[in-house]
Parts: structure tokens; sequence; C-alpha cells
């Protein structure tokens, strides 16, 4: 038996780089094998994009633009915890309602008890994480299915917020600062700066990395590439920072990009650094892709499933003050009826699996792009409630329906 | 191979377990050492997986002496048992397929600069670890395991129990679901274990890998340890028969089995 060894390439501990070529060539077998990544939801957003521009021009406005950055805020934030729930392949069903509980906290404090915004914000965020922590206690600990668990809680919590606005009234929302976060933008020279900012930062921590790579005689990433990432990144956003700094307000001008974007990016970033970059991160893709691994491993698979939950919530909670900022007040309906649906869709749009295991902080940034365009540009087609409905729902379950058919399909060419 | 004189890197004395009413391992004694392939078999139920178990630190024993490199030890749990340099690879793998082959054996002892996971050194070792156990197969250790082979999920396994600088490495059932190809090289992977200088268990129900690979052979029948043979000594229906029946006509007896424990048992039980 010593005879037998099959011949292939050695390990890649002293590979150094290969060629751009070879990555397109990797980078379609994957999309071939069912990896689609976030392929569907940049179709998405272009295919909406030109399909609602055809239909009504005012689609393609500066003035529509920021609309659909601010609309889609709320629900991208909430998709971007619902994430860290999804990965493990748990469901959070209450987190539309949870935002609802944190963004009446807020208003509340505001108004009720006069506490300074900072002391609100912070309220609202506690209550996110006890909710997230009673939540991932009731999953982990007594092994509740989390289906369950979520869909008493988003019955309940419809019950809190109605008590915590006493019955079928509105709070307003007066705070300048807490109605800036949705409805202000930053001042043109501001945005630009920030653009500057993140572009070089980016650039610095893609060439860090390579630099620190090939020093150890790592395999990396071909400088073209890395090039074309930077380009791709400066180009994009550099015309996103351009057309929002142009003047699109009709008597008065409004300008500069508006507020939220920045946050969200800031959240995008810092979460995929926690995903990525952390073993926190990788333990909760451990114990979404194999459980049992993950015990074996030594994790504490239970802290983990709490921990994603008690995020999950604490997102709900940013994901509430966005909504209402945005709305300036918080009533019964704050969090409630699409919100969830909207979230859980713009998760798997972007490309998370409802199994577990697989997911990106950016899908919920895309996803709940293609979700705010749809529900934008329905919108201004003037669609009833009734045909708007019907077809969100169908797109959710386009998007449900390409994630399981891409999961076969890797199962079928063995990736997984 | 001189192994008779060489003391056991592990030891098991008279070790006891029962769940409930039921006795799993009756007086068993175990002694496994360094260089040398011992493969322990028997039949189903016969207490194998309890035996690793014990071992491993996921079942405490009722009585009995854990000896490690001469000195006695306890083991509660697997975080001891790895401290000691003692690591199991089951026989489901236990790798998560959505991570890649750098991240599954790193898993949850993660090399870290402050909080951020120090990629590069992790590559590098995991790199090294398998390049060290002359791994061919495996084109990149950054490959998803999902897109690996059974056989090189064995062996990405079987390298993440060798990572750690450990001295007992055991193997359950590590050829179960392989083919050919396959088994023969995860049993030559095996071999270089034990010519590193580890000591190397390996359970199975196929005879023909255990004459393959192992030194010696250790068999359980009915919780108790029937026999602990040199492979040398024993043929392959001596086995079956010390597997199925608990003894054999020449292999049972005291004077077959190599000296100190298990053969003083064997002849109660023969």
């Amino acid at each position: 038996m010593t005879a037998l060894q099959t011949r292939a390439e050695p390990p890649a501990a002293t590979a150094t780089t290969a060629p751009l070529s070879s990555y397109a060539r990797d980078y379609l077998r994957r999309i071939s094998g069912g990896e689609l990544g976030a392929l569907p939801a940049l179709l998405g957003i272009v295919t909406l994009c030109v399909v609602f521009t055809i239909a009504d021009p005012i689609f393609f406005s500066a003035a529509n633009f920021a609309n659909v950055l601010t609309q889609g805020a709320a629900v991208t934030v909430i998709a971007m915890g619902l994430i860290f729930v999804l990965l493990l392949g748990e469901i959070d069903l209450s987190a539309g309602f949870t935002s609802g509980v944190c963004a009446a906290v807020l208003a509340t404090a505001l108004a009720n008890w006069g506490v300074p915004w900072y002391v609100a914000v912070l309220a609202a965020l506690a209550t996110g994480t006890l909710i997230g922590t009673v939540l991932g206690t009731l999953v982990a600990k007594i092994g509740i299915p989390s289906f369950v668990v979520t869909l008493a809680a988003f019955l309940a919590f419809q019950g809190v917020v109605l008590l915590l606005i006493e019955g079928g009234t509105i709070i307003s929302i007066t705070d300048p600062v807490i109605w800036a976060i949705a409805n202000r933008n930053l001042p043109p020279w501001l945005g630009w700066l920030l653009y500057v900012v993140s572009v070089v930062l980016y650039a610095a921590v893609q060439l860090g990395r390579r630099r620190g790579r090939s020093r150890r005689g790592l395999a990396r990433d071909p400088m073209s590439l890395i090039l074309l990432r930077i380009g791709v990144l400066a180009v994009g956003a550099g015309a996103a920072v351009y057309v929002l700094n142009l003047d699109r307000g009709r008597a008065i001008t409004i300008q500069g990009v508006p507020i939220v974007v920045p946050l969200i990016v800031l959240l995008l970033v810092l979460l995929t650094f926690v995903l990525r970059r952390t073993a926190y991160g990788l333990h909760l893709y451990a114990v979404g892709g194999n459980r049992e691994a993950a015990l074996r491993a030594g994790i504490s698979v239970d802290r983990i499933r709490i921990s994603a939950f008690m995020v999950c919530s604490t997102m709900a909670a940013v994901g509430g003050i966005i909504a209402g900022s945005r709305a300036a007040s918080v009533d019964a309906n704050t969090g409630g009826s699409n919100v969830l649906l909207y979230a859980v869709g713009a998760a798997v749009i972007g490309g998370t699996s409802l199994f577990g295991g697989k997911g990106r902080i950016l899908d919920a940034v895309l996803g709940g792009a293609v979700v705010a365009i749809i529900d934008n540009g329905m919108g201004l087609l003037g669609l009833t409630s009734g045909v708007r409905f019907i077809l969100t729902g169908s797109v959710l379950l386009l998007a449900a329906g390409v994630d399981a058919l891409s999961r076969r399909r890797a199962a079928h060419v063995g990736l997984r | 191979m001189n192994g008779t004189d060489r003391q056991p890197l592990l030891e098991l004395r008279g070790l006891y377990k029962s769940f409930g009413a039921v006795q799993v391992l009756h007086d068993v004694d175990f002694a496994i050492r360094a260089g040398e392939v011992t493969a322990l078999v028997g039949d189903n139920g016969a207490g194998k997986s309890t035996l690793v178990k014990c071992i491993s630190g996921i079942y405490g024993h009722d009585a009995g002496e854990i000896r490690f490199e001469g000195r006695p030890v306890t083991i509660h749990n697997p975080r001891d048992a790895a401290a000691l340099g003692i690591e199991i690879v089951y026989q489901d793998l236990a790798l998560c397929d959505n991570l890649d082959i750098v991240q599954n054996m790193f898993l949850g002892r993660e090399r870290k600069r402050n909080v951020v996971l120090d990629d590069p050194t992790m590559e590098h070792m995991a790199a090294e670890t398998l390049a060290g156990l002359a791994v061919r197969t495996v084109k990149s250790v950054r490959q998803q395991v999902s897109s690996l082979s059974g056989g090189q999920r064995q062996t990405v396994a079987i390298a993440k129990a060798v990572l750690w600088n450990s001295k007992v490495v055991i193997l359950d059932e590590p050829t179960a679901a392989l083919g050919v190809a396959q088994t023969a090289q995860v049993l030559e992977l095996v071999r270089r274990l034990a010519d590193k200088g580890l000591a190397v268990v390996l359970i199975s129900h196929n005879m023909n890998d255990v004459f393959a690979v192992a030194d010696r052979i250790a068999v359980l029948y009915l919780g108790r340890m029937v026999a602990q043979v040199k492979a040398n000594d024993v043929t392959h229906a001596q086995v079956v028969e010390l597997i199925t029946a608990g003894r054999s006509g020449r292999a049972g007896e005291p004077g077959a089995t190599e000296n100190g424990n298990g053969s003083d048992r064997n002849g109660a039980e023969a």
C-alpha cells in the first residue's frame, strides 16, 4: 500500500500570485456550482432600475435616489442583525416588532421622561439587547425552536408597543438629533471628505494585507485584482456622493449625503469585521455549519446562539431608531406590517442562506437595496396595496427559491 | 521494532465504566506506546467507543487509573485530554463544511493578535503541518472543506489532530467511508504518524487495514480486554475469533500475549 500515491500539487505553502484570469475562472466555476454570491442581488438592482426608469423617469432622479437610501435604511439595518441569527440556521420573526418596541421606548423616553437623546438611544439599545438575551436563552437553554419563540414574541411585542404608546396614539419625535438621522444630510464637503477617507482606508487595508501575506510567502491576490476592487469602490462611491451632492430640492436647496448612509457604512464595516476577522465571527459560522463539530472544538455553542439573538435584537433597535427618526413619530404600526418580511427578504436576496452557515453583512445592504427599490418603484407607479403585497411576496419566494436551488446545485457539484 | 521494552505512553489500568445497570467496560487494561500503531478492535457494542470517550474525557470512569508518561492523570473533559497531547479523530470527522481547511484545523484554538484572527500565521502553520505529513492531495489550504473528497477530509481531520504537537492520536474508523485508493492514502498517513514518534490508536472493523498498519492489536470483547498482542504473532483468523468469541486457540492463552498487563486477565477469561 506504500506504492499508492496520488499525484497532485503540493499544498500552497509557497505559492505566490495567481494571475487575474485564474480568479475569473474560479469565480465562474463557483457560479456554475451554485455559489451565486452577490450576483442575483446586483442583477436585480440593475434590472429593477431599468424597468422602473422606463416606467417612470422620476425614478432615476437624484431626489429619488436619496429617497430610496433613507427608505431602505431601517430594513437594511434589521437585516444586518438577522444575518447573525440566520447564520446559525435560526430565525427571528420578532425582529420587526422588536424594532417597534425599541422605537416606542425611545419615543417615550424623549417625550414623557424628557431625557437627552443619547440616554433615550441607550435605553432603546439596551431594550433590544435585553429582548435578544431573553429570546436567545429560551432557544438555547430551554430548547424551544426559534421559530416558535420568536413567533410568540412577534405577537407579544405588538401588544407591548400598544401598551407603550397607550392605545392608538402617536408619539411624535421632536428631538432634533434623532430627527436628523434619517432626515438631514451631510454638508457636501463632509461627504467628499468621508469618501476620500473611506477609499484611502480601504486601499490601505487591502494593500497592507497583501504585503503581509507576501512577506510570509503565502498565496496572495494579484495586484490587478486589488486595484480593480479599489477602483470599483472609488468610482461607485464617488458617483453616489456626486449625485447626492447635487441640489435635489424644488423650492429650497437640498443636497448632501443622507446621514443614514455613513451610519450604514459604519455598521457594515464594523459587523463585517466581527464576522470575518474575529474568532467570535468564525465560531458563528462554525456553529451554523456543524454544531457538533463546534461543540467538540470546545466552542460554547449556547453562548454563541444567545449572543446571535442579542446582536439581532440590538440591531433591530437601531433599525427602530432609524424608522422612528424617518417618520418623526412612533405608532402602533412601527416595525409592523411588512418590515420583518422585507428584512428577511433583504438578507436572503443578498445571498444569505436560510439553512445557516452562509451569509455576509454586505448581503443585507445589497438585498436591502433591492427591497427598497421594489418598494419605492411600486409606490411611484401607484400600484394598489393588493398588487404590491403580491409582488413583494413573489420576490421573497423567488429569492428563497434561488437559495434552495443553489444549495441543491452545490450538493450536486460537490461543493456542499 | 523493539516496542515491548518501551514504557507505555498512555496506560489504562483496571478501568470500569457503567451506564446505570449496564457494565460497559469491565476491568480494562490498555497500553499505548509511542511510535506504534495500536489497533483497537472488537464487535459492535464491545466498548471501543466508550473506552475512547473515557480517554478523551467525554465520559468519566467509575474505577481504575489512567497513567500518562508513567504518572497517574485525571482527565475530566476534552480540554484536559488536549492539554496532555491526546487528540481524537472521530468517525464523523467533526469538520465544518462551510469553513476552509485552515479554519477547521484551528477551530476553537485560533491564533489571535489582540482580537483579530492571525490568519497568515495559521495558514502558514496549517500548510507546514500538511507538508510535514507529506500530504500532496490538497491543492490549497484555503479550500472550503465542502469541496474535498472523503479521503481529503480524513486527511484534514488527522492533520488537525497532529497540529497541536499531540503525542497520542486516536482514530475512530478512519477508513470506514473511503474507497480503495483513499483508504490506502489514509493508512499510509496513519503509519507515518507512528513513524514520526506519535502513539497512534486505530479503531477499525477492517482486518486488512489492521494488519496493514498495526504493530499491536488490542481486542475488546463485551467490555473486557481479551487480548493485547503483537500483530506479527497472530493471524487474521485468530483475531476474528477473539473478536467474535472472546478467545482463540493460541492467541488467548497467557503465554502468547505480551509481557505485562492484560495477560493474567486473558487467562481468567479463557
